[in-house]
C-alpha cells in the first residue's frame, strides 16, 4: 500500500518544528506502524535525509517507549495498542497520515517525534515504592494475599509508563499513570505502611512537574494502550483526601 | 594476565593458535553446599562509613543492574547507573512473559535446591560451572520473598498463596508469574527500588545514555566514555569499579525477540580492552515464536514457553500438507515432541524443541506459506478446561498475536517457528562475578552465566536477580577491599583523554564516510549470514565461509556506509551504526568460537557431530572447558583461554529427556 505521511519535524527544544510531507510506498499490510516509518527512513537516509526521530524499543507492547499521536490519537487510537502492534491492515490505500509527538508541558520535544518523559520516573521517586532493603524479608508465603486484590492489583501494575493518558487529556493530567503505581500498591497487605505518605508525595510532585488536573473527561482511560480502569483515579482521591486530612490534624 | 597461567603448549585446534591457558574460577572449596557460606562468613568487609568512599558504575538498568545498583546504593556505596532507554524502567527484562524459578517447593512436588542446581547444569549441557549453580539455585529462594515484599504482584491460589507452572526441562512446578508479564513486574520491583534510591541521594541515573568504551588504567577498569544520545555529548566517568549489567547480544542476528536497541557493544568494547569472551557461539533459539511474515519485519516476536503447558505441538505427517489445521485429522498429525520425547513431552528443553521443529520443516512438513512454521494447538486444552480458564492464564499473549497476525488462537492452533531469543555467552567472569580483567564485574546476561549451552526457561530473570541483589553486593568488596586506600586516577590521567579522542574520532569517522548503504542495511546482511551458518544449526564449511566474508563486509561498511547528520544532537542513524560496527567484529568471533567447537551441546549443534538419532554428540573428553577468547586485534585470530570444568556434584551424563 501507499501512503502520505505529515510528520513533525523539530531538530531540539529550542527550534521551532514544522510538518513535512513524506511518502510511504509499497508498505505491507502485515508490517507494524514502525516498521512502515523504518521503511521510510531507510528512503531517507538514502537520500542524505536525515530519519524521522522516534523512539521504540521492545516493539510488542511492553516497555512503554514508543509514543506518537497520529491524527489526533495517541498511539493511533485502536483499542488496547500501543502504536509498535498497530498494523497497517488497519490503514486505507492512499490514506494521508499526521503524526505529531505527544504534545503536554511536563513532556517537552527532545527531537521530532522524541518527548521527554522524565517527569514520570520522579513521580515514582518522590514515593511510588515500597521501602524495603534487599534480604531480611519474610518468607513470599508468610502474608497470604487474596486472589482477588492480587489481581486488581495487577490489573493497575500493567501500566507501562508511556504517556498516553497525559497526551490524550485536554490538561495534560498525569492522574491515570500516578494513580495506576497507587492502585498497585494499596491493594497489596505490603503497601499499607506508606500508603498515606505516598499519595502526599506522588501528588505533589506531580503538580509541581505541571502536570494538570483530572476534570472526568476519561480520555486517558480510551487512550490508554493497558486499558487501565479511571476507577484507580477515584480511589487515588480517596487516598489523598485522607491523607491531607490526617496531615492537617498532625496524626501523620 | 593476572588470572592466566603460562600458555601451555596443546594440540592445535582449527581455528585457534594453538596456544592455550587455563583460566581458575576461584571457587571455594569444600563441600558445594557450604561454598557460598562459608565464603559469605570470610570475606572481607567493608565498613559502612568506609563503602561511601566507593564510586561504583553500573552500566545498565535491567534485572541484573537495577537490583545491583539499588542494592549497592542501600549498602552505602555510591553508583552511577547508565541506560541507554529514555528510563531505567525500560530496560529489555521487561519484556520476559512467562516466569521465574525458584526452588520453593510450594507445590510439595519433590523441589529442592540439588534439584534446581541439576536441571540447570543437565539443561545447559554440562557446560556451566557447578559452584556458580549451585549458589544460584540456593538463593533463588530469597528472589522470591525479595520482590514479595517489595509488591510485585504475582499470581496467586484462592487461598491466597502463591501459585506456580512448569518450564520446559523441569519435572517439577517451581515457576512464579505475573500473568503474562512477569518481566515487567520484577524489573518494576527493582525500577521502584531504584527510584527510591535515586531520590535519597545514592544513585544517580544517566538514562538515554550509551557506554561506548571503557577505561582502564594501569590494568584495572576505572571508568567508562559514554554519548548522551538525546544531545550527542560525549563524557568520561571514573570510579572505583565497573560492573557491566547490559544484557545479551541475540541482535547480532538482527531478527531476534529482542529489543530493539539491545546491542554487543558495552561488552565487546570491553573484550577490546582486555576483558575474555567466553562461550560467544553458544546462543538460544526459542522453539515458538511468531513466524517471520517479510522483509520489514523488524523483531520477532515470543510467545512464551509456558504456552506449552497447555499447548501441544505438531505438524502434518504428510510432506506439503496445505489443508488448513482444523481440516487435518488426528491420525494424520505428528505430535513430535510427545513422540520423540515421552517423558518431557511437549515442555522438552528448547535447543530440543526447536530443533525438532527445523526437522519437521526440513523434512517438508512445515506449515504456512513459507513452510517455516508448526502448529502450537490449544483445541485439547480448550476442550479440557473451557477457554476462560486458558484466557485468565495467557490472555494477553493470545491477543499479542491476534494483534500481529490477525488470527484468533482461540479457535485455530497458533503458527511457531523458533527465533534468537538469549545468548548464554558473555563475558567471563570468576565466582566473584568479576572478569579476568581486574576492577570489571560483569552480571545477568552480559556475563557468560551459569546456563551452559544452553539455558532453562525462567532461569535469566532468576540469574539476573540474584547476581544484582544477593551476589555481587558480597563479591564486589573482595575487589574493594583489595583497592583500600588507592585514590581514584586524577581527571587529567592521559589515559582518559586517550579512550575520549578514540571514541571520537570513530564517531567522526563514521558520520564521514557519507557512502551509499544504510547501516540497518549492513545489519540486515550479517543477521541473514549469522542465522544461515550460525544459528539452529552449523557446520565447518559454512562457519568457514562466513568468517571469509566478515572481513569483506567490513571493508564495504568503512567505504560505503551512510550515516545522515553529524555527532551532535539525536542521530539515530549513528546509533545504529555504532552498534553494527560491533557486530562486524563480534560474529566474526563467534563463528570462530563455533568452529574450534567440535562437539555439539545445547544451543551449539554441529552437524557433523551428532548421535544415529540425530541427537547432539556432545564430546567431554575434548570439550568439557569454557572457552574464554582474548582480543589481539582486529582481524587477527584471538586466543583461547580455558577454563576446565569439573564435574563432582552433578555427574556428566548423556543429555536424556527421552
Ligand atoms: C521476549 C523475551 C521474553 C523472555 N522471557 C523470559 C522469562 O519468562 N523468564 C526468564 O527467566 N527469562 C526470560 N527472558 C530472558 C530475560 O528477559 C533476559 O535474559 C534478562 O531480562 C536480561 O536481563 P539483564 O538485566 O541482564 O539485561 P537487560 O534487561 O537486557 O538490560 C540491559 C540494560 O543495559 C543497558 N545497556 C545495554 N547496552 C548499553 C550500552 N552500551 N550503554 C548503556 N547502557 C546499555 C540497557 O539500557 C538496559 O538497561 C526473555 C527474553 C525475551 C527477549
Ligand atoms: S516499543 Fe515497547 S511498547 Fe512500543
Amino acid at each position: 500500500m501507499n501512503l502520505t505521511l505529515k510528520v513533525w519535524r523539530q531538530k531540539d527544544a529550542k527550534s521551532p518544528g514544522k510538518f513535512e510531507t513524506y511518502e510511504a510506498r509499497n508498505i505491507s499490510t502485515h508490517a507494524s506502524f514502525l516498521e512502515m516509518l523504518d521503511v521510510v527512513n531507510e528512503d531517507l537516509i538514502s537520500k542524505g535525509i536525515e530519519p524521522i526521530h522516534f523512539e521504540s524499543d521492545c516493539r510488542e507492547g511492553i516497555c512503554g517507549t514508543c509514543s506518537m499521536v497520529i491524527d489526533g490519537l495517541p498511539h493511533g487510537g485502536q483499542p488496547g495498542t500501543t502504536v509498535c502492534q498497530l498494523h497497517m491492515r488497519y490503514f486505507q490505500e492512499g490514506q494521508v497520515v499526521t503524526i505529531e509527538p505527544w504534545r503536554a508541558k511536563p513532556f517537552p520535544v527532545v527531537r521530532d517525534l522524541i518527548v521527554d518523559r522524565s517527569s514520570f520516573d520522579r513521580i515514582i521517586q518522590a514515593g511510588g515504592y515500597i521501602s524495603v532493603r534487599t534480604g531480611g524479608t519474610p518468607d513470599a508465603n508468610a502474608l497470604p494475599v487474596p486472589k482477588q486484590n492480587a489481581d486488581l492489583a495487577m490489573d493497575a501494575a500493567q501500566c507501562i509508563g508511556c504517556g498516553a493518558c497525559v497526551a490524550a487529556c485536554r490538561n495534560a493530567s498525569g492522574m491515570l499513570f500516578m494513580s495506576a503505581k497507587m492502585g498497585h500498591l494499596s491493594y497489596l497487605p505490603q503497601g499499607q505502611a506508606e500508603r498515606s505518605r505516598r499519595a502526599l508525595a506522588m501528588v505533589r510532585q506531580h503538580d509541581s512537574e505541571g502536570f494538570g488536573n483530572c476534570t472526568n473527561q476519561y480520555e486517558c482511560e480510551a487512550a490508554c494502550p493497558k486499558e487501565i480502569s479511571v476507577a484507580y483515579i477515584a480511589r487515588m482521591n480517596r487516598d489523598y483526601a485522607l491523607a491531607s486530612a490526617k496531615e492537617m490534624a498532625g496524626v501523620e | 594476565m593476572a588470572t592466566t597461567t603460562a600458555p601451555a603448549p596443546t594440540t592445535q585446534r582449527p581455528g585457534t593458535n594453538g596456544a592455550n591457558g587455563t583460566l581458575d574460577g576461584k571457587c571455594p572449596g569444600g563441600p558445594i553446599e557450604s561454598h557460598w557460606d562459608h565464603y559469605k562468613a570470610e570475606i572481607k568487609l567493608i565498613n559502612p562509613a568506609n563503602k561511601r568512599k566507593y564510586q561504583v558504575i553500573v552500566v545498565g538498568s535491567g534485572l541484573a543492574g537495577g537490583s545491583a545498583a539499588a542494592t549497592l546504593s542501600e549498602l552505602g556505596y555510591q553508583v552511577k547507573c547508565f541506560c541507554y532507554q529514555d528510563s531505567p524502567r525500560r530496560a529489555h527484562s521487561i519484556a520476559a512473559q512467562g516466569g521465574i524459578n525458584a526452588a520453593k517447593n510450594y507445590q510439595n512436588d519433590g523441589d529442592s535446591v540439588y534439584r534446581l542446581f541439576y536441571d540447570t547444569i543437565k539443561g545447559g549441557d554440562f557446560r556451566a560451572r557447578e559452584a556458580n549453580v549451585w549458589r544460584l539455585a540456593e538463593v533463588s529462594r530469597n528472589i522470591i520473598d525479595q520482590c514479595v515484599a517489595q509488591g510485585v504482584p504475582f499470581a496467586r491460589e484462592y487461598g491466597g498463596l502463591l501459585a506456580n507452572r512448569s518450564f520446559g526441562g523441569a519435572q517439577v512446578s517451581r515457576t512464579f508469574y505475573a500473568r503474562g508479564q512477569t518481566g515487567q513486574q520484577l524489573l518494576l520491583g527493582a525500577y521502584q527500588a531504584l527510584s527510591a534510591q535515586i531520590r535519597a541521594g545514592g544513585v544517580k541515573m544517566f538514562p538515554h545514555t550509551e557506554m561506548l568504551d571503557l577505561i582502564v588504567v594501569d590494568g584495572h577498569a576505572k571508568g567508562i566514555v559514554v554519548r548522551d544520545l538525546w544531545t550527542g555529548e560525549i563524557s568520561t566517568h571514573m570510579a572505583n569499579t565497573v560492573v557491566l549489567a547490559t544484557g545479551g547480544y541475540g541482535n547480532v542476528f538482527y531478527l531476534s525477540t529482542n529489543a530493539r536497541g539491545c546491542n554487543v557493544t558495552a561488552t565487546y568494547r570491553a573484550h577490546k580492552r582486555g576483558a575474555f569472551f567466553a562461550n560467544p557461539c553458544y546462543t538460544q533459539i526459542h522453539p515458538t515464536c511468531i513466524p517471520v511474515s517479510g522483509d520489514y519485519q523488524s523483531k520477532l516476536t515470543l510467545m512464551s514457553e509456558s504456552l506449552r503447558n497447555d499447548g501441544r505441538v505438531w505438524a502434518p505427517k504428510k510432506q506439503g500438507d496445505k489443508r488448513p489445521p482444523q481440516q487435518i485429522p488426528e491420525d494424520e498429525r505428528d505430535y513430535y515432541l510427545e513422540r520423540k520425547y515421552p517423558s518431557y513431552g511437549n515442555l522438552a528443553p528448547r535447543d530440543i524443541s526447536s530443533r525438532a521443529a527445523k526437522e519437521a520443516c526440513d523434512d517438508g512438513r512445515g506449515i504456512g506459506e513459507s513452510g517455516l512454521g508448526v502448529y502450537l494447538d490449544f483445541g485439547d486444552a480448550i476442550k479440557r478446561l473451557g477457554e476462560p480458564v486458558i484466557r485468565e492464564r495467557y490472555g494477553n499473549l493470545f491477543d499479542m498475536y491476534e494483534k500481529i497476525t490477525g488470527e484468533n488462537a482461540y479457535q485455530q492452533p497458533m503458527r511457531i517457528f523458533p527465533a534468537v531469543h538469549y545468548t548464554m555467552g558473555g563475558l567471563w567472569v570468576d565466582y566473584n562475578l568479576m572478569s579476568n580483567l581486574p576492577g570489571l564485574h560483569v552480571i545477568g546476561e552480559a556475563n557468560f552465566s551459569d546456563h551452559g549451552a544452553n539455558r532453562l526457561g525462567a532461569s535469566a530473570l532468576m540469574q539476573g536477580l540474584a547476581d544484582g541483589y544477593f551476589i555481587l553486593p558480597y563479591t564486589i568488596g573482595v575487589y574493594l577491599s583489595s583497592e583500600a586506600g588507592k585514590k581514584l586516577p586524577p581527571a587529567d590521567h592521559p589515559t582518559i583523554g586517550t579512550v575520549r579522542k578514540e571514541v571520537e574520532d570513530r564517531i567522526k569517522r563514521l558520520t564521514s564516510i557519507k557512502g551509499k548503504r544504510t547501516p540497518s542495511s549492513f545489519h540486515r546482511e550479517i543477521g541473514l549470514m549469522m542465522w544461515d551458518k550460525c544459528g539452529m544449526a552449523r557446520n565447518r564449511d559454512g562457519l568457514q565461509a562466513a568468517l571469509k566474508r566478515f572481513p569483506e563486509l567490513r571493508e564495504e561498511f568503512y567505504q560505503n556506509l551512510n550515516v545522515t547528520g553529524e555527532g551532535g544532537g539525536a542521530n539515530a542513524a549513528l546509533e545504529i551504526a555504532g552498534r553494527v560496527e560491533d557486530y562486524l567484529e563480534f560474529g566474526e568471533l563467534m563463528c570462530f568460537d563455533a568452529l574450534h567447537r567440535e562437539e555439539s551441546c545445547g544451543g551449539h549443534f554441529r552437524e557433523e557431530y551428532q548421535t544415529e538419532d540425530g541427537e547432539a554428540a556432545r564430546d567431554d573428553e575434548n570439550f568439557a572447558y569454557v572457552a574464554a577468547w582474548e582480543y589481539k586485534g582486529t582481524g587477527q585470530n584471538p586466543y583461547l583461554h580455558k577454563e576446565m570444568l569439573e564435574f563432582k556434584k552433578a555427574h556428566l551424563a548423556v543429555r536424556n529427556y527421552k
